[in-house]
């Protein structure tokens, strides 16, 4: 075969109106909203951001639309059954239940929120340096964190509320001393399978520094299992906060969160059952929910994975 | 495979000795001492007493001090029970906590395998559904409403079991399940998903083409391969069900490990809780370290590319 030699006159212009022969039809669907689209046609999912939304919206104004406050004791109504007056019952101090079930429960989801928001923070920070430098930095960060994770998390942020005063604010900061680290490697491991990407070494070569690669172009594709991590760590952490409660380092009264109100309910359950059961019904379904949801957020954002 | 055990080994006695050193650092920085609650007590009292469990000495000779007792398995004395040593308290203490442990792992590993079974094999049918709900509602209910639940309905309502305590070998049932229901509900998850995945390789076809019955293939070829991933499940059960032993003990009225420690930390029994923290520390850690082991051992590719990687 001879070897072709083209020559200028052998190219000609197309027509103008042959540019669109070929129009793409459909509308382009980016990896987001490909995402939304299978995260929507998942029920169970869709059912338990229903339910996660109805709780946030009544932790926040649940204890406004009682005519009762949390804190006011009444001790002429104590260990009241729910009743038109006092819709969840009162406790021991005859404060209104309904008032400080959806109080802690807007202080369980906060502590769930913030401690995953520290986490997302710090752990996108570290892995992402970890996974963007390598070698040197990497190892050390990486021995550090490894010695960290053995360390049994619980017990270090037992000791730290021992010492600390136990509080909102301790808490969510004993939670998130060993929090961050579960993050940090998975951003670690996302951001190392991407800089090798052909879209990396184009923004290098267009004089990109580190800091721009890393928060421009990897860390939003690594978005994916950052957010599936998010929505696995506020329902841990709310379960935390309700062992430690247990433990009587929760928040302290009239404050209350979930965790102390199943608490103190347990000591009189053989007598007052239903002090127990609002609180623990919530708990349940706040946590079942974030899991239901998170599973679908899993699948949506990663069909390889989906079974 | 030597090198990796050691390295393992290693790294645990690393931990051990942060931890170790981190409690003690912490609970020296708790302001004042155990005794200065004590209501005027005289001069030469409150000095021999401080000599007494070493409170004079500089921080450096009392840390010393405490690690050389550590290597000695001596965890002191606890300050809030009179001449009761921590290590007596543990002696006491875990037998219980142990036997409920493993039962409870027996029971969440037996339930889980079976129940991720039938799951994958009835996958996308009525079975799969109902157990991966059951599935996720164990792994959502926190075991305290779990315990408090189960001994309201089955122990206060009907009156099949007794409320609390261990002096029956009927009073096992409710805490074991309490306690297990966590861990076989996450066994169950984990195997349906890795024996969905097995079940497409391609060896699994090869095998059904050669001519093996259903039972071979499932048991050896899928199952060995599925339950791989419940393998590393075993360090992280060891932690739930170490938590959930504190909470269920405490319902339960067991004295067991878990009791002593929700009553060490109310009382605030310092060196109580430094014992305690220590000791779950290390059962944690070695579980974690078998696991690695037995991760190892199962799984020729770990040996492979851990060589490679050097």
């Amino acid at each position: 075969m001879s070897e072709q030699v083209f020559k200028a006159g052998d190219f000609e212009k197309l027509d103008k109106s042959e540019k669109r022969s070929e129009p793409i039809v459909r509308e382009s669907i980016s990896a987001w909203k490909d995402a939304w689209i299978r995260l929507r046609s998942n029920k169970m999912a869709m059912a338990s951001l229903l339910v996660l939304f109805v709780i946030v919206v009544l932790a926040i104004i649940g204890q406004w639309i009682t005519p009762h406050d949390y804190q006011t004791n009444n001790l002429s109504a104590t260990n009241q059954k729910p009743s038109s007056e006092y819709w969840f019952g009162t406790d021991s101090l005859g404060r209104d239940m309904f008032a400080r079930t959806w109080m802690g429960a807007g202080i369980s989801l906060q502590v769930g929120m913030y401690a995953a928001l520290i986490d997302l923070l710090l752990g996108v920070v570290i892995g992402g340096i970890m996974g963007y430098f390598g070698g040197r930095v990497d190892e050390i960060l990486n021995r550090f964190c490894e010695i960290l994770y053995s360390i049994p998390s619980m017990l270090i942020v037992i000791l730290l509320i021992v010492v600390m005063e136990p509080s909102m604010f301790t808490i969510i900061l004993a939670l998130s001393i060993t929090g961050w680290i579960n993050m940090a490697w998975i951003v670690r491991g996302q951001i190392m399978q991407l800089k090798n990407q052909e879209y990396v070494l184009a923004s290098r070569s267009l004089g990109a520094g580190p800091g721009r690669i890393l928060f421009r172009h990897l860390i939003p594709n690594a978005m994916g299992p950052i957010i599936v991590t998010i929505t696995m760590t506020v329902p841990s952490a709310i379960f935390a906060e309700a062992f430690l409660s247990f433990l009587g380092l929760g928040v302290q009264s009239p404050a209350a969160s979930l965790g102390t109100l199943i608490n103190d309910a347990l000591k009189a359950m053989t007598v007052y059952p239903w002090r127990m059961l609002f609180p623990a019904v919530l708990i349940s379904l706040t946590m079942l929910c974030f899991n239901i949801f998170g599973d679908g957020l899993r699948d949506a954002l990663d069909p390889k994975m989906k079974k | 495979m030597a090198r990796y055990v050691l390295k393992k080994l290693l790294y645990m006695l690393l931990s051990i000795f942060v931890l170790a050193s981190a409690t003690f650092f912490l609970m020296k920085a708790i302001p004042g001492n155990p005794f200065q609650s004590e209501k005027n007590i005289p001069k030469a009292i409150q000095e021999k007493l401080y000599a007494q469990y070493g409170l004079d000495q500089p921080l450096w000779k009392q840390y010393l001090n405490y690690m050389d007792n550590l290597v000695h398995f001596d965890l002191g004395m606890s300050m809030k029970q009179q001449y009761v040593t921590v290590t007596s308290i543990i002696n006491n203490g875990f037998i219980y906590s142990l036997q409920l442990g493993v039962f409870a792992i027996i029971l969440a590993i037996a339930a889980g395998l079976l129940f991720g079974l039938i799951s994958a094999l009835n996958h996308r049918k009525f079975l799969d559904s109902f157990t991966i709900f059951i599935a996720v509602l164990g792994v959502s209910i926190p075991n305290f409403v779990v315990a408090s639940g189960l001994q309201y309905v089955f122990g206060v309502k009907l009156g099949w079991f007794s409320v609390a305590g261990l002096n029956d070998p009927t009073d096992f049932i409710l805490p074991v399940i309490a306690l297990a229901l966590l861990p076989a509900a996450f066994i169950a998850r984990l195997t349906r998903s890795s024996m969905l995945e097995v079940l497409s390789a391609d060896y699994i076809k090869t095998a059904k083409a050669k001519g093996l019955t259903g039972r071979v293939i499932m048991v050896r070829h899928a199952l060995r391969n599925a339950i791989l991933p419940v393998v590393t499940y075993v360090g992280p059960m060891t932690a739930n069900i170490i938590t959930g032993s504190v909470i269920v003990e405490q319902i339960f009225g067991i004295g067991g490990l878990g009791k002593f420690f929700v009553n060490s930390i109310t009382n605030r029994d310092y060196t109580l809780i430094m014992g305690l923290t220590l000791f779950y520390a290390v059962i944690l850690m070695l579980a974690r370290f078998m696991t690695d082991i037995a991760y190892g051992l199962v799984d020729p590719r770990i040996k492979l590319s851990r060589k490679k990687g050097g």
